[in-house]
């Protein structure tokens, strides 16, 4: 299911009416209703892989709970008679006891993750080594249909359980409660990958009406429908039509449909994020911001900090670290500390761990040689400007100029225009062919595409490009003006009457600008398929 | 904030939005009066006086073949067409479910080239056929034996989910004609005084299979027993069009099932039939033969209306003087198109007059 | 100062030379140290302090400030 299809706008509007009619305490009983139908929708044996996540992040946190607890009754009671040696050896005993629950816990879950996901992947990549040995047996490839949302609802569910055996929080103890975290539906169809801490509180709080509140989540709802019909449904027949001809669409093409791409996956994501939060908003349920306006960004880690946040974090917190301050990674360090010399020795873990982690990032945005590529893409423009910091802090130091505004927005466009080029290996989806539409980029010469009606044979016609360039200059102006706080609470503490013909407004250029319906192809959420 | 004003404040934003989305809606939607002018004809039958003897429901074959003037001139018959193009049997049926809500007529008369598609066709037709119908559970049942796979029911509840893109599109006419279209029809007649003679009308190919299909024949048999529910005679009619091609087996099928039923058929290709009507291809159509003009459409109203006054005993009721009234303001607007249509192809070489 | 203090800040000294370590408590909330720098940081803490430092233990309000990154290495230390 879509955010777009109208069976989901349908069952948003009475699931938000009838939540506000019911008591309160019975309010998340009917989300967790509400969700399980809208996942029973989009496939009822999907369902079957979201109860075995549930039930068996269930069961084994609430064993690791007692275990932690039992293993501090038992310290507590030997408290006089163990050496602080034997208190430490009994406590790490008890936790890798707990740690073997976690292991299965994370076996069994991101195994089902990676045979449904992962499984035709690896037997083809196996068959091509087989191949490459000269041997003339293969693998039988299967493929599984990716549950949808798999990858938002499995990753937000495994870090509650390591949170749990971390004993950050005690575990949900109400299974039923444990299962509304985890179904949440306005989650599901593009994240963001929430933590148990920030989301739990107002999913079983049974939120009043609040007009104000309502208002900002009808209007963020409203905003991230716009983003989603107006622009990146619009837009998505050029990029159809340049990654699917590519003898011909080759040069300058390209470059425009980096800029057509990036404007897609813009729209469409930070859109599909403004309509979950909106959605949370209007419930009362506060949701993680998952985008801090990830094209003002001054360099790519700092892109990395404002796009798609929430999967950062998460790998930052529960794989990132770990790796990087795990044992043989600190016994690496030691040892090319003494052989490799200090200076290597130091960062020595961080390289690892940083390839390490977006290896998997590639690999998390979809099972093909393509995504890997360009997760250790990003690593490698990571760490060389890593490496260049220092560099970087001198130029700024010599030249003035260099720390005015307009600088700055030349790093901003800079940082964009670099992780454009980086898409294109999500957008051509095969990376030979990646890298030589970028090669045509220099050898191809051809700007009068730009003006002699070439783009307009993209499958966009004037009104289309009148559509998306007034979107363009309003997104634009909304980010600017949303640096000084929100945009809409500012508004309607100013004036509720003006508040609501926004509203209003809003919902009329949906409605009438959206590319959406009859002779048009609602194409499918990009980071659906993830 | 009280609680009253609140609820007071959260209805306005309501209401605002859905009267401006309508208001949208109406000047989005086409008005259908300079070109496609078929897509108000469905509507236009609710504008008129519900009194008829006759109902002619079908495809283009029935709203341009028929003059329902011409019978009320010669033989004081109230008639009326709910034609639309290329409409599909099930849409007749519910339109005649839908007619028979306002009135009872005596005689219903089907034109049975549509007995030729048995899924649903084109979406654009189907929204000329339907959209003009006013809501009823027989329009939410058309609507659903309609849909082409790329439809949804919401879009015809909502047209604005379906005509939202025409904004990049809107003429002169759609701020015209915002509150309404003029009336373009004549008791659901349209009009053509021009002519194009039929020559080179193409054969028929062969077709596979000739037999029409299941779902045909259902709403055929519906459609009986609706009439026969409601005291109401059938006619089955085959109109003279020469194109789309009349197969002889299918003529064979909608004969055998008249006869089956002690229904009346008249296939007006049937030469021993154009000889009685005198329809004259060179004069009487204004396309080459698909359909014909007021002057053949005249010939064969006068025939068709003396033989139902004749078998079905239809009074003339020309001396009722309200009725004589209604038909009155169609005469004078029919005899008034005939003349502007005249005037144009005189002076402009076509009806339209550009 | 403790001596596990002035260590600590010595380390950070290296990271970034034009940082006031001795009185600057919002090290990650004003994004002064970056993931990068946590974990060359914790590479070398357990290299001089001979510690394990858990993955756990890598929250905001442990590694703020000197102070607390201090009070957490003596916090290992003794366990």
């Amino acid at each position: 299911m879509l955010f777009t299809d109208s069976i989901f706008v349908i069952g948003l509007i009475l699931l938000c009416i009838i939540y506000f009619l019911v008591p309160k305490r019975f309010r998340w009983m009917l989300l967790l209703a509400g969700s399980i139908g809208f996942y029973a929708y989009s496939g009822p044996l999907n369902l079957i892989y979201m109860a075995v996540t549930a039930l068996s992040t269930y069961l084994i946190t609430l064993r690791m709970e007692k275990m932690a607890a039992a293993a501090k009754e038992t310290v507590a009671a030997h408290k006089s008679e163990w050496s602080r040696d034997e208190k430490k050896a009994f406590k790490e005993k008890a936790k890798s006891k707990r740690f073997r629950w976690l292991v299965l816990c994370l076996v069994l879950n991101f195994g089902m993750l990676a045979v449904v996901k992962y499984g035709a992947f690896t037997l083809r990549n196996i068959n091509t080594v087989i191949g490459w040995f000269g041997g003339s047996k293969r693998l039988p490839v299967k493929h599984f249909l990716l549950p949808m949302g798999m990858s938002f609802y499995l990753f937000q569910t495994m870090g509650y359980a390591i949170d749990v055996y971390r004993e950050k929080y005690p575990a949900e103890k109400n299974f039923a409660r444990l299962g509304l975290f985890v179904s949440f539906f306005p989650q599901l169809i593009q994240g963001p990958i929430s933590r148990y801490d920030d989301l739990a509180k107002g999913l079983y709080a049974g939120n009043g009406y609040d007009p104000k509140r309502v208002t900002l989540g009808v209007q963020r709802i409203l905003w991230g429908y716009f983003k989603k019909v107006c622009l990146a449904d619009r837009v998505m027949p050029a990029v159809t039509a340049l990654i699917s001809n590519t003898d011909q669409h080759q040069g300058m093409y390209v470059l425009m449909g980096i800029l057509y791409y990036t404007l897609r996956i813009y729209a469409d994501f930070t859109g599909g994020i403004d309509i979950t939060i909106g959605i949370g908003q209007v419930l009362g349920i506060p949701i993680t911001e998952n985008f801090n306006r990830p094209f003002f960004s001054k360099n790519i880690t700092e892109y990395w900090r404002r796009w798609h946040i929430t999967l950062g974090t998460w790998f930052k917190d529960y794989l990132f670290y770990p790796i990087s301050v795990c044992q043989p990674m600190l016994k690496l360090s030691k040892w090319s500390r003494e052989k490799l010399g200090k200076n290597v020795g130091k960062y020595l873990p961080v390289y690892v761990s940083t390839i390490a982690v977006w290896f998997v990032t590639g690999l998390w945005h979809g099972a093909a040689w393509n995504f890997i590529v360009w997760g250790l893409m990003n690593a490698v423009v990571i760490l060389i400007s890593e490496r260049l910091t220092p560099l970087y802090n001198k130029f700024h130091k010599k030249y003035a100029w260099s720390n005015t505004r307009a600088y700055d927005g030349f790093m901003a466009l800079r940082t964009t225009f670099l992780m454009g080029l980086l898409r294109m290996f999500d957008c051509y989806l095969d990376v030979p062919l990646t890298f030589k539409m970028f090669g045509t980029m220099f050898y191809k010469w051809n700007p009068q595409i730009l003006w002699d009606g070439s783009l307009m044979k993209l499958g966009l016609s004037k009104p289309d490009y009148l559509v998306l360039g007034v979107g363009i200059v309003l997104l634009f102006t909304a980010s600017m003006l949303g640096r000084r706080g929100s945009v809409r609470e500012r508004l309607y503490d100013k004036s509720k009457l003006l508040s609501c013909c926004m509203t209003v407004a809003l919902l009329l250029i949906v409605v009438v600008f959206g590319a959406y319906g009859i002779g048009y192809d609602s194409s499918q959420f990009i980071y659906n398929q993830f | 904030m009280g609680k009253k004003k609140r609820i007071f404040a959260g209805l306005a934003t309501v209401t605002s939005a859905v009267v401006l989305l309508a208001a949208v809606q109406r000047l989005l939607q086409p008005k259908y009066m300079s070109d496609v002018v078929e897509g108000n004809l469905i509507a236009s039958y609710y504008d008129t006086g519900k009194d008829h003897d006759v109902l002619f429901i079908g495809d283009c074959e029935c709203y341009e073949n028929f003059s329902p003037v011409e019978m009320w001139r010669d033989y004081g018959i109230s008639s009326t067409i709910r034609g639309s193009a290329q409409q599909l049997i099930w849409q007749s049926y519910y339109l005649l479910e839908d007619t028979l809500r306002y009135e009872k007529p005596d005689v219903v008369v089907f034109n049975v080239l549509s007995m030729k598609y048995g899924e649903p066709q084109s979406e654009a037709y189907n929204r000329m056929s339907i959209e003009g119908m006013r809501w009823s559970k027989s329009k939410v049942n058309c609507i659903k034996a309609s849909m082409t796979e790329e439809e949804s029911f919401l879009s015809y509840v909502f047209p604005i989910l379906r005509y939202h893109s025409r904004w990049s599109e809107l003429t002169a006419d759609d701020f015209k004609y915002y509150f309404g279209a003029e009336p373009n029809f004549f008791s659901g007649y349209y009009l053509r005084a021009d002519a194009k003679p039929a020559e080179n009308v193409p054969k028929g190919t062969p077709l596979i299979d000739y037999s029409f299909s299941e779902n045909c024949w259902n709403y055929l048999d519906k459609m009986m027993s609706l009439c026969a529910e409601n005291n109401i005679q059938l006619v089955l009619i085959k109109a003279p069009s020469l194109y789309p091609y009349w197969y002889e087996e299918w003529d064979e099928q909608i004969t055998e099932y008249a006869e089956k039923y002690h229904l009346p058929y008249i296939n007006f290709l049937d030469p021993s039939i154009q000889e009685q009507t005198g329809i004259d291809y060179a004069a009487d159509t204004y396309d080459g033969g698909l359909h014909l003009n007021v002057y053949g459409a005249e010939k064969l109203s006068r025939w068709f209306g003396a033989y139902l006054a004749e078998r079905y005993d239809l009074r003339d009721r020309s001396g009722e003087s309200k009725l004589a009234a209604e038909w009155d303001e169609i005469c004078a607007r029919y005899d008034a198109e005939i003349a502007r249509q005249l005037k144009n192809l005189e002076q402009y070489g076509n009806v339209k007059g550009e | 100062m403790s001596e596990t203090l002035s260590t600590i800040i010595e380390i950070l000294q290296d990271l970034h030379e034009d940082v006031d370590f001795e009185s600057e408590d919002k090290l990650i909330d004003k994004k002064i140290l970056d993931s990068f720098d946590i974990v060359t940081l914790i590479s070398e803490l357990s290299n001089e302090f001979d510690i394990t430092i858990p993955a756990d233990k890598i929250i905001p309000e442990n590694f703020n400030s000197a102070q607390a990154l201090a009070n957490m290495v003596e916090e290992l230390e003794d366990e």
